[in-house]
């Protein structure tokens, strides 16, 4: 059993206390933007913020959430993200699109952090998000292109 | 009585060569009279514990922590950060949680402790020296200002050292106990603290 915040709504689920809590967004709240990949915390396609830091929900059981702020793909907002957003669209950024919730979460968490990341605070930033597709250049340009849209 | 001096002599094997989990213990080194030569053989046995992997892959002297019995490079490779915790999008906690966590898909789990972080530069100790490693512990400059008290209590009570011996499922846990580490640093520190010359 687990009680948090999940997108600004307070939800409780009643599941096994190891259960992922992957496993409990898209299979028991029906939140599929958020992929599973690996499931062993190797490619980030399951990036979340948890309490505002990113984090691989395949490697997080729900019983280190109870108490906890979750925010999905689903419920991202605010001046990065959409900047994110939109230079995503503009560059035509994912190609399968597997990765590309976990890859717009550790974006958007890099620019709340860095407003005007270098291609170092990039790689690091990026370094756990893997890409199939190999659309790494253009996430690179498109996350350029967010922070000089957040300059003005 | 031969056979029976064998006998004697195999019973004996166990206690004169005592050790726990690879780690010997510190009255395996109370036939050492000198009491400099004692301090040095003590620490070389602390070295047994500061060299292996649990303990080593999180003291790099560079940017990135290594993974495995094998101290390979981190993968994802993450870098140091300013805060010894990661880059900003990529801090340690974005993987690691406040326990050791078992796959839910597979053999093995994902090592955790709070906090979970590298060692400063300043106590990195891959391809060092025991010499090189003795020093730098001793100077309050490297050691984060601890006194060889609170290098001891470090030693012998840190969570996150003793999180060497508590691994998590498919890895090899440090040798010996935190307990034996912390007497064996206790000894060390009685005897003058005394550093190997190589």
């Amino acid at each position: 059993m687990a009680t948090f915040d999940l997108n600004g709504k307070e939800v409780t689920v009643d599941v096994p206390d190891d259960t992922p809590l992957l496993w409990v967004l898209r299979d028991e709240m029906q939140m599929t933007g958020t992929k599973f990949g690996c499931g062993v915390a190797q490619c980030g396609a399951c990036t979340v913020m948890l309490n505002g830091m990113t984090r691989r929900s395949c490697v997080t059981p729900i019983s280190m959430v109870d108490g906890s702020s979750v925010t999905t793909i689903e419920g991202m907002d605010g001046p990065e993200t959409k900047a994110v957003q939109a230079a995503w669209e503009s560059l035509d950024v994912p190609q399968c699109g597997w990765c590309q919730s976990g890859q717009v979460m550790s974006a958007s968490a890099l620019l709340r952090e860095i407003p005007k990341p270098t291609d170092e605070d990039i790689d690091n930033a990026m370094a756990g998000n893997i890409c199939r597709c190999a659309t790494y250049v253009r996430i690179r340009k498109a996350i350029h292109d967010a922070a000089d849209s957040l300059e003005g | 009585m031969k056979n029976l001096m064998i006998a004697a002599l195999l019973c004996a094997t166990p206690a004169m060569a005592e050790n726990v989990n690879g780690l010997r213990t510190v009255d395996e080194f109370d036939s050492i009279e000198a009491e400099g030569e004692r301090s040095v053989a003590l620490f070389e046995e602390m070295m047994v514990v500061i060299e292996h992997p649990r303990c080593s892959n999180c003291h790099p002297v560079d940017n990135s922590p290594r993974q495995g019995d094998d101290m390979r490079m981190h993968q994802p490779p993450v870098v140091r950060g300013a805060a010894d915790f990661g880059a900003p999008g990529m801090r340690c906690t974005t993987c690691h949680s406040e326990e050791n966590v078992a796959f839910e898909t597979g053999e093995g789990s994902i090592p955790g402790h709070d906090p979970w972080n590298l060692a400063p530069i300043s106590m990195g100790w891959i391809g060092k020296s025991a010499s090189e490693i003795c020093a730098q512990l001793k100077d309050p400059e490297r050691n984060g200002g601890k006194s060889l008290a609170e290098l001891h209590e470090h030693n012998a009570e840190d969570g996150l050292v003793g999180w060497g011996w508590e691994p998590g499922k498919g890895r090899t846990p440090a040798p010996g106990s935190q307990k034996v580490f912390g007497e064996l640093t206790q000894a060390w520190i009685d005897t003058g603290a005394a550093c190997p010359s190589s």
